[in-house]
């Protein structure tokens, strides 16, 4: 009789990257602490409270998926704007597709570079913002990130930065499996934007750690999905201090498996967090977002605008909480998530969740499904718009709200004519 | 042939077995108004829907002919671009679209499906600026979005806007009338007013003779049961508004 040998789904996953190029004993020190988060948690499973609705079987398998390279000749997403631009080619940095590392009121490194040197800021953000998001929700991809990722940047903005950061992601490799872990510190007073965008890998898996200071600003925008066939899981975990100001937004056109997380711990009085999705997907299609918000703090806001439109039998899944504090008094939050089906095989999974512990707190959540409005679809073509301009005008404005959350007119307005452009190609 | 003809038009709710419009007869002849007056449930909307294009009706027989075209094969956007512009009795609030955008996108559909050159950015704004102007409809009214937040009167006055900018041969207006004020109205009147060139053509729906001191129509219908029960001259309306349409149906009973 043979012996079966039965494979330990945990040890698969670790065992997907090889060990990054060796940092100085404090970072090799968080490393392994996140290695045994990942063996202390184990794989993600359906079983998974937060996996019930994302078969998390494609990102722990042991190979990438070998798949082609989307060749556009469009220009691409936030092209008019003036940024520091950072490449990465199939999760390697590039520098000869990037701009100098340098900038006014900007301190930029390479993760590889930072973690060998003592940053000492860097010691209380790296790996550590992703340990605090591990509870009360396990999330073992962005354990598995900390743990092995040798490439990212490292960004303290101490001043209010003129040009966005964009990291730029490229594939050239058909089974690229990369890791990339960022690392921000927005100092009190600070300003910065990052902006991301690009498949970067057959399997992607990237997690950003933000530190934002009293009085700091980090605004974020990526559009991600235009590849296909790519796999994509991300992390997001920030950290905010009194009156600071957070805001991410992404824009999802298509992509087979995407997993965004976003985990935010509000620590300081009076501020604002918003974290907003508009997304479309055709056919093979499914879009995760998973936003857990804490407040901690007293009269602080947050925001959470999630919109997915989904044809052909396309998934969309939306698992949103706000948790309040027992002293969190004066907590506005907000939450709203809505999917619109242009079609009968298309689905949308909603859990909104509220725990409460303060008493003196305004938390809203609302979560629509539903088709086109047919009174607006026949309004607009009895004034001569065809159907399917119409449909599209419809859904355009669907959006919208979500678009709404983003405070730059101009990467508001690429982003819509993003949004227009899908709805041109994919109009049947 | 008249401009527009509604011929022994019988139609259904797609979702119940019932019968609305039971062979309806009308005849509206190049730059007439003619005004429909009728009780709560005779069918009056469901004529200007069906006419229109709206979904969720039957037609069970009849034509609805515009130049002696049938519009009832067409798309609601095709009737549109062929003449027919309905003025909704509740205009439809769509949030996230510009009232502007709304108006462009119609306008040049319109010209892009009948092969005429559609208009750039500024002659659209030249004539928008010109016809709202008229109509009090403020530069906020087009820059907010379709008729979100707008009070009775201003949803009205974006309606007539758009028939002026659309410019159709026929115009079927569902009950303008209700929700407006004294003041409201004869403003909404005079709009629909300036619109009356000798040409076109006008299908007032309204519960009360006093639209119809605005409008001044050149035939007056009474719709009862699904079909047109009687036909005269302006002074048909003030017999309505003195006896109510009890007594006339029973005339015509």
């Amino acid at each position: 009789m043979g012996e079966t040998k039965k494979t330990n789904p945990t040890e698969t996953l670790l065992a997907q990257h090889s060990a990054p190029r060796k940092g100085a004993d404090w970072a090799e020190t968080l490393r392994n602490a996140a290695r045994a988060r990942v063996l202390g948690m184990g794989a993600a499973t359906r079983r998974d409270e937060y996996w019930r609705y994302t078969n998390p079987a494609a990102l722990n398998s042991a190979e990438s998926p070998d798949v082609l390279i989307l060749q556009l000749d469009e220009t691409p997403v936030f092209d008019g704007v003036e940024k520091l631009l950072v490449t990465f080619v199939d999760g390697v940095y590039a520098p000869e597709l990037s701009d100098d590392l340098s900038g006014e009121n900007l301190e930029i490194s390479m993760l590889g570079d930072a973690l060998g040197t003592d940053i000492h800021w860097a010691n209380d953000v790296f790996g550590k913002l992703e340990a605090a998001g591990q509870n009360p929700v396990p999330r073992p991809f962005a354990a598995l990130n900390s743990a092995l990722a040798g490439q990212g940047v490292v960004i303290r903005a101490t001043g209010k930065v003129s040009k966005p950061v964009a990291l730029r992601y490229c594939r050239e490799n058909t089974t690229s499996d990369a890791l990339i872990h960022h690392v921000i510190r927005v100092e009190s007073g600070a300003d910065l934007t990052v902006l991301e965008n690009g498949a970067g890998a057959s399997r992607l898996n990237t997690v950003m750690e933000v530190d934002v200071a009293d009085g700091g600003s980090f605004h974020h925008l990526r559009a991600q999905g235009r590849d296909h066939t790519r796999l994509a899981t991300t992390a997001i975990f920030a950290r905010l201090g009194n009156e600071s100001r957070f805001k991410s937004f992404t824009l999802t056109v298509n992509g087979r498996l995407t997993r965004n997380e976003v985990v935010i711990d509000i620590i300081g009085d009076n501020t604002k967090a918003s974290v907003a999705g508009a997304c479309l997907g055709d056919g093979d299609f499914l879009h995760d977002d998973t936003i857990f918000i804490t407040h901690d703090a007293v009269n602080c806001e947050s925001r959470q605008v999630f919109k997915k439109v989904l044809k052909n039998g396309a998934t969309g899944v939306f698992q949103g909480k706000i948790l309040v504090k027992p002293d969190a008094q004066k907590t506005d939050g907000y939450q709203i998530s809505q999917g619109l089906l242009l079609d009968e095989d298309s689905n949308f999974l909603a859990k909104p969740e509220l725990e409460i512990y303060a008493d003196d707190v305004a938390c809203s959540h609302g979560s629509t499904c539903g088709a086109v409005d047919e009174n607006s679809l026949f309004y607009l073509m009895s004034r001569g718009v065809p159907r399917v301009q119409a449909q599209n005008m419809m859904i355009l404005a669907f959006l919208d709200e979500a678009i709404q959350e983003i405070d730059d007119d101009f990467l508001a307005e690429d982003i819509r004519s993003r949004l227009q452009g899908w709805t041109e190609r994919h109009s049947s | 042939m008249k401009m527009f003809e509604i011929k022994n038009l019988k139609a259904s709710l797609e979702d119940e077995d019932k019968q609305i419009l039971k062979g309806m007869n009308l005849k509206i002849g190049a730059g007439e108004v003619h005004a429909i007056m009728g009780p709560n449930g005779s069918g009056k909307s469901t004529m200007s829907y069906v006419a229109s294009g709206k979904g969720g009706y039957v037609v069970d027989e009849g034509e609805v002919l515009l130049d002696g075209v049938d519009l009832l094969d067409m798309e609601p956007d095709e009737r549109a671009a062929a003449g027919l512009f309905l003025a909704f009795q509740y205009p439809v609030e769509i949030p996230g679209v510009g009232n502007m955008t709304f108006l462009r996108t119609a306008v040049n559909s319109q010209r892009k499906m009948r092969g005429e050159e559609e208009l750039n950015a500024a002659q659209f704004l030249k004539i928008v600026r010109e016809k709202a102007k008229s109509l009090k409809v403020d530069a906020d009214m087009l820059k907010r979005p379709v008729n979100v937040g707008f009070s009775g009167g201003e949803k009205k006055r974006n309606e007539i806007l758009q028939m002026a900018m659309l410019e159709p041969k026929m115009c079927i207006l569902d009950e303008t009338d209700s929700g407006l004020d004294v003041d409201a109205m004869k403003l909404v009147s005079e709009g629909v007013n300036a619109l009356r060139d000798g040409k076109r053509s006008f299908l007032v729906i309204t519960h009360y003779q006093r639209l119809l001191d605005h409008i001044v129509p050149d035939v007056v219908h009474i719709m009862a049961d699904g079909r047109i029960i009687k036909s005269g001259g302006p002074e048909l309306a003030l017999e309505v508004e003195n006896n109510g349409y009890e007594g006339l149906m029973n005339e015509v009973a």
